[in-house]
């Protein structure tokens, strides 16, 4: 009896994440949706800097690996060159909120019909834990280390409410990986953005709220208590944008 | 064919069009906002994808993406909009993604002025981000060579896998000359790129990236870049000579400086002063050998390069000239052209010094 | 060869006026360049264009010292009636400049550009009277070639057109009128 398979368009690569992170469930929530729509065919991905740098190592597709902050840029390229192509951006928080927001907020004006797969962790994860534009407030940082103070360090920025003020985004979610239903929900939301994509309706960007263990300083299960009880609170899940429902046609 | 008259700007993106380019990305920047927008007519007519970028930053990357899944894409801007761009030029040098980007210079450093000039010299050639890489320079001197110049920067790009840039001052930008357009290519006629990520799955999956992390990785490809600079040197390094034969004085710049040194040598030539130039028509690689050839000729008693800078060039003559002989240097900056005139007496200045020194 | 430099005030017509110019050598199968020379604002401030019409390959594309300077308002005059070659030729727009230069080595015809305009029907014809004086004084292309640029350029504005030529055969007849 066969009870689990791992979806093909994951590549066999030893992936580098720590312990406890929910990067991988969210590469494979990812790359299973892809499959299950059927669009392993002519899909592009984006890898971005930071912890998923080495995404185009793991994604089992063409991939190309943008400068940090420029992956919505890069994307814009190729998918209005191939339009027919399924594009999807994965950036986390630093790379998209911080020095790519300029690429976020332009490709979201401008309506640009991928996907981007936002990982928000609210920390810099691969440089060492330093201070994100979506740390908490008052949450610890190695370069806000008495914890993040808005008289000094402004506050976090909430990206999904942010892009839902633009007139051309077609939808947008923010899904969290706390647990099993939840990560269900995230994977749903994902591939309500693919198949939206895949006809061509738009801009469509998933937030997705993951643990950082390491650099929150905590053990694995704490931190997904942590991203359930706090995060939620600066960034709370729901669905900010859905067309399909304002043009009173599901497609759920 | 029939000669039309064009502007440097519009040369340049026939020039592009014409060799199958379909992917523009740009953001305005004076002197070169008639690219973007003469991209911006004719990109949909030909089925190609224009798109105002929100950045010079976001322009390049753009291109990134485009020319990675295998279109032949362009950019263009003028020297701070390229400073903007240099992350991404060393990405793409890296990634070894062919692309076009135009430099229509303007006078620096910082916002500087709109006037033209040539101080992006050292940032073309050199490298201009970081790490260790070259792009492929053609610096043209005419609206004609503007259009012929971009048209070949293509597939000199493909060819190598190295970006190409067009370096241009502000004056070719708004110079307008007759030009002869180059026939239009077929796009069928573009060899294909087997590498391109365009999301053709089912055969070997293909990466496009920068990141190498291993050193022992990261070595050999660098190495591998190396050995393709010295391949483009060897094969594609071209310059102009005119009236160099029997010249004492050899005046030397590149662009449209170029062409009034060579109305400066016919002045001298008729005041009795033989002179002569010499132009790089590739400044990157930079034809080190026919300068060496030039400063060899026992005749020659200096060269005198002139740029619109405070010398950039000139340490390339200086490199290839490798002491034969004395090379002055005359420049002018801020957006300041010199006349013929100018040149004339720094040459005969340079010569007498020259003389002197024997 | 001949090096001409156009220059006045922005709007006043001197870039198209010269961009004509360069059309009709073109035409006549002569080598060509223009180079307009710009600045910071769209509108008004000065403007200039150096033209080249030549038999042979054009080397530099300046006028540093051209041989005839159309000037359509007093500072363009007396900035650069100066830098005009010896023996070279100065038109100056008499409607809105004085025509007095320091200098005894040129030749200086003061048209009366603006007024010849207005009586051509319209003042923003301006540029093609001190055209049509440039072509009767040099014959650096032909009256000919310059009402085909004309008929060409404005092909479905046949009023726009006439009013042009008119302006245009204004300079060639003021300047008959001097020479005599």
């Amino acid at each position: 009896m066969k009870v689990f398979e791992k979806t093909k368009m994951l590549t066999d690569a030893h992936m580098h994440y720590c312990p406890g992170c929910t990067h991988g469930i969210v590469h494979r929530i990812l790359a299973e949706s892809i499959e299950e729509l059927g669009l392993e065919e002519k899909c592009i991905g984006i890898a971005p800097v930071g912890c998923a740098v080495f995404a185009y190592n793991y994604f089992n597709c063409d991939m190309q690996e943008a400068a940090h902050g420029r992956a919505p840029a890069v994307a814009t390229g190729i998918k209005r060159c191939l339009p027919d192509r399924t594009v999807f951006v994965y950036q986390g928080d630093g790379d998209l909120a911080s020095i790519g927001m300029a690429e976020t907020v332009h490709a979201a004006a401008r309506g640009e019909k991928f996907t981007v797969i936002f990982i928000n962790n609210s920390i810099y994860g691969m440089t060492g834990g330093q201070m994100a534009p979506t740390t908490l407030v008052g949450q610890k940082a190695t370069t806000c280390q008495s914890g993040r103070d808005p008289a000094v360090n402004g506050y976090p920025i909430r990206i999904c409410e942010l892009l839902a003020t633009l007139d051309a985004p077609y939808y947008i979610e923010r899904v969290s990986t706390q647990d099993v239903k939840h990560v269900l929900a995230a994977k749903k939301a994902i591939k309500k953005a693919l198949k939206f994509q895949s006809e061509g309706r738009g801009y469509t960007f998933i937030e997705v709220l993951v643990s950082c263990p390491t650099n929150w300083h905590m053990q694995p299960v704490e931190a997904l208590r942590f991203m359930a009880e706090e995060c939620t609170k600066t960034f709370p899940l729901g669905v900010f944008r859905d067309k399909s429902q304002e043009e009173g046609n599901a497609h759920a | 064919m029939s000669k039309i008259l064009l502007h440097g700007t519009e040369a340049i993106c026939e020039g592009a069009l014409r060799n199958g380019c379909r992917a523009f990305f740009g953001y305005p920047i004076t002197p070169q906002n008639e690219v973007p927008e003469y991209m911006s007519v004719k990109m949909p007519q030909l089925g190609g994808v224009f798109v105002q970028a929100e950045s010079e930053v976001a322009a390049i990357n753009m291109v990134y993406g485009a020319a990675g899944a295998g279109v032949r894409a362009m950019t263009s801007s003028s020297s701070p909009g390229v400073s903007l761009k240099q992350e991404g030029i060393s990405y793409v040098a890296c990634a070894r993604i062919p692309c076009v980007i135009v430099n229509v210079m303007r006078a620096g450093p910082g916002l500087g002025g709109i006037q033209p000039a040539q101080g992006d010299y050292f940032q073309a050639t050199k490298g201009g981000g970081h790490g260790d890489y070259h792009l492929i320079v053609l610096a043209p001197s005419s609206v004609q060579e503007a259009c012929d110049f971009t048209y070949q920067a293509f597939d000199l790009s493909d060819k190598y896998r190295v970006p190409a840039m067009i370096l241009a001052d502000g004056m070719i930008g708004q110079l307008m000359e007759p030009v002869e357009l180059p026939p239009v290519r077929s796009l069928a006629d573009i060899p294909k790129k087997e590498w391109a990520t365009d999301g053709r799955f089912g055969e070997k999956r293909r990466v496009l990236n920068s990141l190498l992390i291993e050193p022992d990785v990261l070595e050999p490809h660098v190495n591998a870049l190396a050995a393709t600079y010295e391949e483009i040197k060897k094969n594609e390094a071209r310059c102009e000579r005119y009236k160099t034969e029997d010249a004492e004085i050899v005046l030397t710049a590149y662009g449209t400086v170029a062409r009034i040194c060579k109305s400066a040598a016919d002045h001298l030539r008729e005041q009795g002063i033989k002179a002569g130039c010499i132009r790089p028509i590739t400044v990157f690689p930079f034809p080190e050998r026919e300068y060496a050839a030039v400063a060899a000729q026992p005749q020659v008693k200096a060269l005198l390069d002139v740029e619109l800078s405070l010398g950039q060039m000139v340490e390339d003559v200086r490199l290839s000239v490798a002491g034969k002989k004395p090379v002055f240097f005359y420049g002018r900056t801020g957006g300041n052209v010199p006349s013929e005139e100018e040149i004339v007496e720094q040459a005969k200045k340079a010569l007498a010094s020259a003389k002197e020194g024997v | 060869m001949l090096k001409v430099l156009l220059a006045g005030q922005g709007g006043q017509g001197v870039l198209s006026a010269g961009r004509f110019l360069a059309e009709c050598g073109l035409h006549e199968g002569k080598e060509v360049s223009y180079l307009p020379a710009y600045g910071p604002e769209m509108r008004g401030g000065t403007a200039n264009c150096s033209v080249i019409v030549s038999e042979k390959p054009i080397a530099s594309p300046l006028c540093t010292v051209p041989d005839v300077l159309i000037a359509l308002n007093a500072p363009s005059f007396h900035k650069f009636a100066p830098r005009v070659a010896k023996g070279g030729l100065i038109l100056v727009n008499g409607s809105l400049s004085d025509c007095y230069v320091e200098r005894d080595d040129v030749r200086v015809y003061d048209i009366l550009a603006n007024d010849l305009a207005m009586e051509a029907g319209d003042i923003r014809s301006a540029n093609m009277v001190m055209a049509g004086a440039l072509c009767e004084l040099t014959k650096v292309v032909k009256e000919r070639s310059f009402i085909n640029c004309l008929n060409e350029k404005f092909i479905g504005k046949a009023h726009v057109c006439e009013v042009n030529k008119r302006a245009f055969a204004a300079g060639i007849a003021a300047v008959k009128e001097q020479k005599n």
